[in-house]
């Protein structure tokens, strides 16, 4: 199809540009006018503060030594005399005044490896140097000496016996299913790391305080964690350790918690040298040493019956947590509640395990676990309906998940259960039947020697909003609404802006509970001596749980204004102000009504409500070199009420591609544990040009336990662009991928029968001594 | 050494080494920090600024080699009161979400709208290829790109 | 974090030989590639860096007898716009537009590409297929070079450290047909797994038989090499499958790809042999 202008073009030459243009998919929006983007023109004019861009007079410069082996005894430090060290300020283990250890879940990460302590990973930071200039501490990297002795390493999960933690759910008899079943399918899916590549690399400057404490600025999901960990570390008060984010260029849970780890170096490097300290990474620093996407293997046995019913689900997952547990129990634990995929199923069993490796710890990256077992439940999904000849449209529909059915851990699906609809309305915008249809045809009229193939292939997918179980109880999220003794409304909360839209939601959604417009609302910095903790900004919670706190702070706030004044809150707010003074209201987090979750035996409603998806993506694939082109995507997606659709799309549109690139071309390959692609010359993303067009459709199924109807959307798309890729790989030469990515080396293999690449995420061994 | 160029129409003199950057020269010489470092390797294309008038990587470019030429950079476009019609674009259509590979992105799209060709999705996309953005999928950018085109179009052929 | 070696800035070709004379310098023209290596993690800075960028007497394209003459300075972009190099060298004007983006291809020039000598250098089986001569000067005058002499090992030139890269000579041969093709990772900023330049002409005398073949391939050995067991398998041939099936098995047999953080050895052994099978089949019309 040849088109001129992109499609939904003509419809912003209209004259007001502000209004959501007529046919976007989105029925009943919160607001038929979305608010423009609140931080746009700054970040549009150069104008938005990274944390490279702020400026604080007199400031060093840190960096960080490193291990160059994955496993060893650190024997010593030592700084060779032939520098000299005047000009330097060096910050071992030993300068910590408060516990060595990032705190987090579980007490065993250190800030940085002791002399005579255990070095777990590649890159993992043994000392640190400050100067005040670059050159000077390019200089002093080279003149540190480091001793260790060696250890043995073991990178491969599947035979690590250092477990960080394990899971098992499950419902009904799986002996009893599995004996009824007509055909069971076994399938084996592995996927490697993925690096969440936010454009600005890690960033904090940390400044000393006359008190005796520090501040640290810089980029980050969750300036809580870090106030948390600099108190922890550097034994300070809640007032001493202030953080403040600053403008975040990307996070994708790559920010949730490596932020802290780079603050408290910043911090002990302030603290010593008694100025600010900038540590600011470089690409290739960033690659080396930050979380990634867990590595997975997981292995399904299905049991169904020749018409096609779903009696049996036995599955197996096994991630590789890296050298510490950081966040890799909910990582986990998330995976295998989403592994059996969004379909309803008597009998069922999943097991997971997180193993230790002596790789860079990995962490939080959109999906959170999901998209690796996900990709695993689709895609045997999809080889199922090949086996039973039947259309995966036509499956899907029968499995699907209903209202009033039950989940693995005896969830009843009581509301908001969209799954029917996303899976009808990519279907049907992406005409899958037709489309299945002309490939089928051209597949059997193929000839050898034809130079391309097309295929279709779609996936469903389910993510939960929130927290997982007693996570948002734990919390205890606090957010507020403000009226200022300067006649303003804020709020205040801890969510961090990362381009995903809170400052533009919040506000929407607090000025249309006080009938103000947009504009009249202000959003307080995510400072820590500011806001109050609202929790992370993680786990798609952010519309959903904590928007839902500040419309109901809205409500009260307006309420009682208006019980004061006898007047609407729009006419008389600042009357009020000038009468009665300031007035804050803060929202403190209360269970959802209804959900109950069982930590002890893992039972009951995992999460308060379910978001919904369905992708159908086309590719042709390259029959001489095994690339693939992915040519478009449909993504339907469910967040309940959509608040904003230009973000929301916005946030599916973003996440297809993070998926799709997942799917085809970003690899890692280790060697001795280190990644190899430790540049963005070696680890690539998708261009502009290596992008499918993306239509995204918005669909709604409101959650009744929130305020505003929303639930999330941030990771749900990044669930199902993967399996639906590889599905139209199969679809176009027949041949199924059970590895991510889908390289063209992969195929190519497959297709000529040659012998396939190595699993992904696993590393190559050491090499040996003498050879490169 | 001393280097005299212009940035965003102002004259500019620095005395630095010629070896350094471009992209130093602007966000730490002249305080210009809306030009972004990504990757420092010409991959990402964050640093992207007009070299009389062409689309370079900031970070690749050694001073010495700006000498007498002229600069453009996402200062010199528009400002928070008053953004140029590609800027609008972006915020209307949602082309900017982080904002980190913002500056880069709408340098690379200036030097598409002023070479003057036609405004399709390939051609587009063919003009950002050198601009890496993690957040948008890249559709909404495209879309500011193809609305300030034909916004320019209109004006330029606007008898008034 | 960046290096900034001292930089001389010459205007004038004897002033930049004369610097060369004095010490050792490495030359920089647009950057593309020395900037990235510069900061000292992919080995040792320059000690002292030549800027060439000033030196309008490596820039322009040009006519003369037979041949297309290209600056060292002459950028991809340049390449892109000349008319004479649509004309005459289409397949050039193809490959530098596979080379990076827009920002890579304003400022990368075919000298740099050549005088970094990477086994995967976009442009270097085309200068191959065409037995270009590349002209190198110092103070006391030029020399030509034939390219198949120009890389003698892996990241490695036939220049003195004295010697300047000047221009790129490329015959034109009536008649000569000549193809571009390269597989990397994504379509745009991608190093190559392999890429390659097929260069031949049309024998009318001897039922259209091909002749005067030269296969040109980067990044399938240390340096970019011509394929000469499967030339020879090409010349005075008819294409057809058979032929198309020799060539490329020779193919695959005759190049020593390896296993790096791109790709795999046997990948690129393969899809050599196909991209050259599926090169003849377009071009032999069977």
């Amino acid at each position: 199809m040849t088109r001129v202008l992109p499609p939904g073009t003509q419809e912003l030459l209209a004259p007001d540009p502000l209004v959501v243009p007529a046919g976007t998919r989105t029925p009943g929006r919160i607001a038929n006018r979305s608010p423009l983007r609140r931080e746009g023109p700054a970040k549009l004019t150069g104008a938005a503060k990274y944390a490279d861009d702020l400026v604080f007079p007199g400031a060093w410069y840190g960096a960080t030594i490193r291990s160059t082996e994955p496993h060893a005894t650190l024997l010593g430090v030592e700084l060779d005399e032939a520098f000299d060290w005047s000009r330097v300020v060096v910050v071992t283990a030993a300068d910590i005044p408060g516990d060595n250890v990032v705190s987090l879940i579980r007490d065993d990460q250190p800030v940085l490896v002791p002399v005579g302590g255990e070095i777990r990973h590649q890159a993992e930071a043994l000392c640190l140097l400050a100067a005040a200039d670059r050159e000077t501490l390019r200089e002093a990297k080279r003149w540190v000496r480091v001793r260790t002795e060696r250890l043995p390493a073991v990178f491969d999960p599947l035979e690590s016996t250092e477990e960080i933690s394990h899971l098992e759910i499950g419902r009904g008899d799986l002996d009893a299913g599995f004996a009824e079943a007509e055909l069971v399918i076994d399938g084996t899916y592995r996927v490697g790391h993925q690096e969440q590549l936010y454009i600005e690399n890690q960033a904090m400057i940390a400044v000393p305080q006359l008190d005796g404490g520090v501040s640290v600025h810089g980029s980050c999901q969750c300036p809580y964690y870090i106030h948390a960990a600099l108190k922890r570390a550097l034994q300070l008060t809640d007032a001493q350790a202030v953080v403040v984010q600053a403008e975040t260029g990307g996070g994708f849970g790559g920010k949730e918690d490596y932020p802290s780890m780079i603050a408290l170096h910043a911090a002990l490097l302030a603290r010593k040298v008694g100025r600010p300290v900038r540590m600011i990474y470089d690409r290739h620093e960033d690659l080396s040493a930050t979380t990634k996407r867990h590595p997975a293997v997981v292995r399904h046995r299905t049991g169904v019956m020749r018409d096609g019913r779903l009696v049996a689900q036995d599955i197996d997952v096994v991630m590789d947590g890296g050298a510490y547990c950081t966040l890799s129990p909910v990582v986990l634990s998330r995976g295998v509640l989403h592994a059996g995929g969004p379909y309803r199923c008597p009998n069922v069993r999943i097991r997971g395990r997180s193993m230790a490796t002596h790789t860079p710890p990995n962490g939080a990256f959109r999906g959170f676990g999901a998209p690796q077992t996900e990709f695993a439940a689709e895609t045997q999904v999809n080889r199922i309906a090949e086996a039973l000849g039947m259309s995966p449209l036509e499956l899907r529909r029968r499995w699907a998940y209903q209202e009033g059915d039950e989940t693995p851990t005896g969830q009843v699906l009581r509301e908001s259960v969209a799954a029917l609809d996303v899976l009808e309305a990519a279907a049907d915008a992406s005409e899958f039947e037709r489309h299945a249809e002309q490939t089928r045809r051209a597949r059997e009229a193929r000839q050898s020697g034809a130079r391309v193939a097309s295929g279709i292939g779609m996936a469903m997918g389910w993510h939960g909003a929130g927290f997982t179980g007693s996570g948002e109880v734990h919390i205890a999220s606090v957010a507020s609404v403000e009226l200022t003794a300067e006649g303003t409304v804020r709020v205040l909360t801890a969510q961090t802006e990362m381009g995903q839209g809170t400052k533009t939601i919040f506000p929407q959604l607090v000025a249309g509970a006080l009938g103000l417009e947009p504009d009249a609302v202000e959003v307080a910095p995510q400072d820590t001596s500011i806001v109050p903790n609202s929790g992370p900004t993680v786990a798609s919670r952010s519309a959903m749980v904590v928007g839902g706190l500040i419309v109901k702070a809205a409500r009260r706030l307006r309420a009682e204004v208006e019980a004061a004044t006898d007047r609407t809150f729009g006419e008389s707010y600042r009357d009020f102000v000038l009468e009665h003074g300031s007035l804050r209201v803060d929202e403190h987090f209360e269970p959802y009504p209804n959900v109950q979750f069982d930590d002890v035996t893992y039972t009951g409603d995992a999460y308060p409500a379910f978001s919904w998806a369905c992708a159908v993506a086309r590719v042709e694939v390259d029959l001489d070199t095994g690339e693939v082109t992915v040519r478009d995507v449909v993504s339907a997606d469910d967040a309940g009420r959509i608040i904003h659709p230009v973000l929301a799309e916005g946030q599916v549109e973003g996440g297809t591609l993070q998926a799709i690139g997942y799917a085809t071309i970003e690899e890692i390959k280790l060697v001795d544990g280190r990644y190899l692609n430790d540049r963005l010359a070696t680890y690539l993303i998708p261009t502009a040009l290596d992008a499918p067009r993306l239509e995204a459709i918005l669909v709604e199924k409101p959650f009744s336990g929130a305020p505003h109807g929303a639930k999330g959307i941030g990771e749900l798309p990044m669930d199902v662009g993967a399996p639906a890729v590889v599905a139209a790989i199969h679809d176009a030469i027949g041949i199924w991928i059970h590895d991510l990515p889908a390289t063209p080396e992969r195929i190519l293999a497959a297709v000529t029968g040659a012998p396939a690449p190595p699993p992904p995420g696993l590393s190559a061994p050491t090499p040996e001594r003498g050879t490169t | 050494m001393s280097y005299r160029f212009s940035v965003n129409g102002d004259p500019v003199e620095v005395e630095v080494s010629g070896m350094r950057r471009l992209l130093d020269v602007l966000r730490e010489d002249l305080a210009l920090t809306g030009t972004k470092e990504g990757c420092g390797e010409g991959e990402c294309g964050a640093c992207s600024v007009l070299l009389d008038g062409a689309v370079v990587d900031a970070c690749l470019v050694p001073i010495c080699q700006v000498d007498g030429t002229s600069v453009r950079t996402v200062e010199g476009l528009g400002t928070e009161q008053q953004l140029n019609d590609l800027q609008a674009a972006f915020l209307e259509t949602g082309g900017a979400q982080c904002g980190i590979c913002t500056p880069g992105m709408l340098m690379a799209a200036e030097a598409f709208l002023a070479a003057g060709g036609p405004a399709t999705d390939d051609s587009i996309r063919d003009a950002i290829a050198g601009n890496l953005c993690r957040c948008t999928g890249y559709t909404k950018i495209v879309e500011a790109i193809a609305v300030a085109a034909e916004r320019r179009r209109a004006a330029g052929s606007d008898p008034d | 974090m960046p290096v900034e070696p001292p930089v001389s800035s010459p205007r004038t070709l004897p002033d930049a030989y004369a610097l060369l004379a004095e010490a050792p310098h490495r030359p920089v023209a647009g950057g593309t590639d020395l900037l990235v290596q510069i900061t000292g993690e992919l080995g040792e800075p320059p000690e002292r860096v030549l800027d060439i960028w000033h030196l309008d007497e490596l820039r322009g394209i040009r006519m003369e007898p037979d041949a297309l003459v290209l600056g060292a300075l002459t950028t991809y972009t340049e390449m892109r716009r000349s008319p004479l190099v649509a004309e005459f060298l289409p397949a050039f004007a193809e490959a530098a537009g596979t080379i990076g983006a827009a920002q890579i291809q304003n400022r990368g020039t075919i000298g740099g590409n050549v005088m970094n000598a990477s086994p995967a250098g976009d442009m270097l089986p085309l200068l191959l297929a065409c037995d270009a001569q590349l002209t190198a000067g110092t103070a006391r005058g030029e020399r030509r070079i034939p390219v198949r002499e120009f890389w003698p090992a892996y990241r490695r030139t036939a220049l003195q450290p004295t010697e300047l890269l000047l221009r790129i000579s490329i015959p034109l041969a009536a008649g000569r047909q000549l193809r571009y093709r390269k597989v990397g990772t994504r379509r745009a900023q991608a190093i190559s797994k392999v890429v390659m330049a097929l260069a031949w002409q049309i024998d009318e005398e001897r039922d259209a038989a091909w002749r005067d073949v030269h296969l040109a391939l980067g990044s399938v050995a240390p340096t970019p090499i011509r394929a000469h067991d499967t030339e020879a398998v090409l010349e005075g041939a008819v294409p057809s499958e058979a032929v198309a099936d020799r060539a490329a098995s020779t193919l695959a047999g005759e190049i020593s790809p390896i296993d790096d953080v791109r790709s795999s050895a046997d990948y690129r052994r393969a899809v050599a042999a196909r991209v050259l099978h599926r090169l003849l089949r377009d071009e032999g019309g069977w």
